[in-house]
């Protein structure tokens, strides 16, 4: 059975920017792109683990913040040249709050 | 909805280049179909030399194979040679009867060898080398013939001649010209050349003209103007090329020694555009690849409607791809009035060089023997910088290896290809040369990101350049183009959008990418740190600092560290501390079970491994400043202990160093920015290696810019000798004030002295005292009420908190 979880409001996120979700699986980076939609990604990046809640967001990018790789946040995937990928989670924006599928 | 068509004539690098870059921009926005006369998938053709001399194989220099064109929905017409454009109905009209309609059609045609109107000219055994076919038909020849002729002593004849003798041919070349290669060589380079090659087996017959070749069927003999015959089975004509405009002049685009385009690389027919060696622009039709790549670039910009790019012409350079010979030329090279000559000559060790200035820069440079600074002296001429401060040794060329951590390695060519390269990220020489051989590598960018090679802190970037020219030979010229862009969003140089935030008074970050038409929607990691500093820099207060332009570092006020915890630096002025301090510092350290507490190499004590969310309180236990020891700000003043306490000491260099380190505080820089004050010459501060360094001697203090003690060193240069303490904060406070207004970002003061030259700086900030003191001025005005981001009122909260479940 789908499982959403309410997370925050849209507002608790900066513009460009993201926060940290803790959880017992670890961090979930929860990011906010200028069209203002919503992205969660495992935060560990594939390079060496880097968290990419830390890292600057551009278009439907991160950047991590250690050696800086960018990760396209719909698919979790390093940007070529590099190879690689976090796990992405599902999330849903409704009336102002994101909800995370658990 | 229905996608433009993109036809294209011509599959050959340039034109094809065109494609990756456009599909790199707007990957849908055209059905592209393709037409090539020759029967192969785009190759490099710069490799059919080494293909000649059997060091490589066809297979081996294929760019772009079947695959890529399938890959990306393009429409492959090979060995279709297109005759005829119908500008009316937009269609174009191959030899066998296939035609296609475009919306916007590119020629990259690309030219054809120039074949001298000399009798016997149709002869068979009569050739140009220009392609697949002709490398072929060399190769063959040399299977069954003894004897060849090349006429034409430029690159492309000499490695002809070169791949031919190697092949077991008896070659003569022949040329017109009193000596070789007469466009990139002077005489006594040109006849260090021939000498090498003559050593190889290579003839030649200078000054001299062909009157006609001679044979029945097949060629046998080429005679000479002044009557002399050679026999000759084969001839190879290199004596020039000619834009093949054929196709655009019948159909009725301006063409002038190629087909004329504008700096959009458009040609005057509406929808018609041209890049390549087809297309002149300015009225040069170039014949490198260097430069048709980067047309490939501009003209990709405006295929993908992004109208941002201009092409405004290259300076090009010179390799030989023939092994064994080392031979780099590029720029002015002739001299004449005006100009200066450095000359080096060791004619028993087979090296020359030869460096052309013209009032204080590099407009030109020759080399046998020794090339391994071509690159470095290829930059130097492109950039137009100013080498007044190095002219004394120029000649000796750049060791721009940096100085640590390579092992003082200089001869990339003599490397062994397990020998690590770039320190940052532990690639070895043989990775690179893989991936440039592979991977159809051209350019330094293109090679950071293919194997992050030099992508870090770029200390081993002249060797990595090095690596590349040796493995590409000719093919490799230094990224060409005058002024680089601030990065990939946009084509404006760093000066120019700098210039464009002050004269179109731009507040927002929002507002600089619309007005100045960024291709991003919201730039990338680069541009977007280096616009916020240009907009904070350029408008104090006005402008709104925006933290999510700025890396994690300066967003949350701490170094990240490998597992993602962060280190604390508190500012201790002047490297003075006090037991209350340290107290303090000590019972954060137990509180929050810092597992290290280091002495930093800036005098002040750093904690490591706090987590994130902790990091407000630390600083509030605390109670102690920010040492933005993370940011691109000023860091430490570092001093000694002066004349308080040292029996040595003439000046208080401690107390100066406090009073600096008050007065500059909470300042962002181009790049970190590090000041010592030492109280006298011995100079126990390590003044000398700091971007200000300022000596305390018996009669005042000496000041000093433009010190690096880091990846490479550098020692800082005496800018002004002055008496009194307020002398020093605003002599101090100019020159930073003006490295804050033009240096790009990420430039440390070393690089930026480089840039400007030492006169510059004195000029601006010792001899004219009116502008010295307006600088002074806007730095102070710009750090007015500047606060302390550690304080709790500068906070914000959703930086630092974890959400949970
Ligand atoms: C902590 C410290 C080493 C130490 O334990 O002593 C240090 C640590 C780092 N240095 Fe440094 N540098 C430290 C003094 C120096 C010095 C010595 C000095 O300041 O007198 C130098 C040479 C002087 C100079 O800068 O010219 C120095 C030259 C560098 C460089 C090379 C800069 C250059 O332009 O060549 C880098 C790399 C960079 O900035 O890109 C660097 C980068 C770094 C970074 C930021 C690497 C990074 O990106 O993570 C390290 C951060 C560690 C951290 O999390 O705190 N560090 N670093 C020193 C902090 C001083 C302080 O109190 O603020
Ligand atoms: C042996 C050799 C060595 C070289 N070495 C170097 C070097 O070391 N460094 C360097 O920078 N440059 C070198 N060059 C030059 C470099 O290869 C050229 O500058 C570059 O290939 C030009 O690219 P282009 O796309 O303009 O033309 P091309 O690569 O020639 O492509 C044009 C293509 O268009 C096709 N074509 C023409 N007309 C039609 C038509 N009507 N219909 C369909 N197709 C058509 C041609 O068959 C050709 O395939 C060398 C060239 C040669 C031949
Ligand atoms: S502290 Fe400086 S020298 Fe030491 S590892 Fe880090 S960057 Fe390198
Ligand atoms: S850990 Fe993310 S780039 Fe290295």
């Amino acid at each position: 059975m789908e499982n959403w979880i309410r997370i925050a409001t849209l507002d608790d996120i900066p513009a460009l920017g993201s926060r940290v979700v803790k959880t017992p699986q670890g961090d979930i980076a929860l990011f906010r792109t200028a069209d203002d939609q919503v992205f969660a990604l495992h935060d560990r990046c594939p390079h060496k683990g880097g968290p990419l809640s830390q890292g600057m967001v551009f278009g439907h990018t991160v950047a991590c913040p250690l050696h800086g790789w960018n990760i396209n946040l719909e698919s979790g995937e390093a940007v070529a040249p590099d190879v690689g990928c976090t796990k992405k989670l599902a999330t849903r924006l409704e009336a102002g709050e994101v909800y995370l599928l658990a | 909805m229905q996608k433009l068509k993109l036809v294209m004539v011509g599959n050959g690098m340039a034109g094809v280049r065109t494609l990756e870059e456009l599909l790199k921009l707007e990957p849908d926005l055209y059905d592209i179909t393709v037409f090539g006369a020759e029967p192969y998938p785009n190759y490099n053709r710069i490799m059919l030399s080494p293909v000649l001399a059997g060091e490589q194989e066809i297979q081996d220099i294929i760019l772009n194979d079947l695959d890529w064109y399938a890959q990306h929905n393009i429409t492959l017409h090979l060995n279709k040679k297109v005759v005829r454009i119908d500008r009316q109905s937009k269609t174009v009209h191959a030899e066998d009867g296939t035609s296609a309609s475009y919306d916007r059609l590119l020629l990259a045609t690309g030219s054809k060898p120039f074949i001298l109107p000399v009798p016997g000219k149709e002869l068979d055994g009569v050739i140009g080398y220009r392609d697949i076919h002709d490398t072929h038909a060399m190769i063959e020849t040399a299977k069954q013939y003894r004897h060849a002729v090349v006429i034409g002593g430029g690159l492309l004849g000499l490695e002809a001649a070169n791949g031919l003798a190697l092949r077991g041919m008896d070659v003569t070349v022949v040329h017109l010209m009193p000596w070789l290669m007469e466009r990139q060589l002077d005489q006594v380079s040109a006849q260090m050349l021939q000498r090498s090659l003559e050593a190889k087996g290579l003839k030649f017959r200078l000054g001299t003209q062909t009157e006609s070749l001679l044979g029945e069927g097949r060629v046998q003999a080429i005679r000479f103007k002044d009557g002399t015959e050679i026999p000759a089975d084969l001839v190879v004509m290199a004596v020039g090329i000619r834009p093949d405009t054929a196709l655009a002049a019948s159909a009725g685009v301006h063409c002038d020694r190629g087909v004329v385009v504008d700096d959009t690389m458009q040609t005057y027919a509406p929808g018609i555009y041209a890049v390549g060696e087809c297309a002149a622009h300015r009225g040069i039709a170039y014949g490198l690849v260097a430069p048709l790549f980067e047309q490939a670039k501009v003209c990709a910009n405006h295929l993908a409607r992004l109208g941002i790019a201009r092409y405004q012409g290259s300076v090009t350079s010179t390799k030989l791809k023939v092994t064994g010979i080392d031979l780099f030329s590029a720029g002015d090279f002739s001299g004449g009035e005006g100009t200066d000559e450095v000359v080096l000559h060791d004619a028993a060790g087979g090296v020359y060089k030869k460096l052309v200035l013209r009032d204080d820069t590099l407009i030109g440079a020759v080399m046998v023997g020794d090339t391994k600074d071509g690159a470095w002296y290829f930059q130097l001429i492109r950039d137009g910088k100013n080498v007044a401060d190095m002219r004394d040794h120029l000649m000796f060329g750049q060791s721009h290896l940096g100085n640590t951590g390579h092992q003082g390695q200089d001869s990339a060519a003599a490397m062994p290809d397990e020998m690590e390269v770039c320190g940052c990220n532990g690639v070895c020489k043989g990775t690179i040369v893989k991936a440039v051989k592979e991977q159809g590598l051209f350019t330094l960018d293109e090679v950071r990101k293919h194997t992050k090679a030099s992508a870090s802190c770029g200390s081993c970037t002249g060797l990595v350049e090095q690596i590349l020219a040796s493995t590409l030979g000719g093919a490799y010229a230094a990224q060409t183009g005058k002024a680089k862009p601030l990065c990939g969003c946009t084509a404006l140089t760093h000066e120019e959008v700098r210039k464009s935030i002050v004269d179109e008074q731009l507040l927002s970050i929002p507002q600089v990418m619309q007005q100045l038409n960024w291709s991003t929607p919201n730039g990338c990691a680069s541009c977007r740190p280096a616009l916020n500093y240009y907009l904070i820099c350029a408008w104090p207060r006005a402008a709104k600092d925006d933290p999510q332009s700025r890396l994690i570092n300066e967003r949350a006020h701490g170094n990240i560290q490998k597992d993602g915890t962060f280190s604390v630096v508190p500012r201790m002025h002047g490297g003075v501390t006090t037991p209350e301090q340290l107290r303090r510092i000590a019972d954060v350290a137990d509180k929050y079970q810092v597992r290290t507490v280091k002495v930093t190499g800036g005098q002040r004590i750093d904690l490591f491994g706090i987590k994130k969310e902790d990091l407000p309180q630390v600083w509030a236990d605390l109670d102690m400043p920010s040492g933005y020891a993370y940011g691109k700000s000023l860091r430490t003043v570092k001093t000694c202990v002066g004349s308080e306490w040292c029996r040595f000491g003439v000046q208080d260099s401690t107390q100066m160093g406090i009073d600096i380190e008050h007065a500059l505080d909470r300042m962002w820089t181009p790049h970190k920015f590090k000041i010592a004050v030492s109280g006298c010459p011995r100079n126990c501060a390590e003044a000398a290696i700091k971007d200000v360094g300022i000596i305390g001697v018996d009669s005042g203090w000496e000041i000093y810019v433009g010190g690096n003690g880091g990846i490479k060193t550098e020692v800082a240069q005496f800018l002004v000798k002055v008496k009194t303490r307020e002398e020093v904060m605003e002599y101090v406070g100019a020159f930073t004030q003006l490295y804050r207004e033009e240096a790009r970002y990420l430039d440390r003061t070393v690089h930026y002295i480089e840039r400007v030259g030492m006169d510059h700086i004195k000029q601006r900030v010792v001899e004219d005292a009116a502008g010295r003191k307006a600088m002074y001025d806007r730095l102070l005005f710009a750090l007015e009420g500047a606060q302390d981001p550690w304080a709790k009122q500068n906070l914000n909260p959703r930086e630092y908190a974890p959400l949970t479940l």
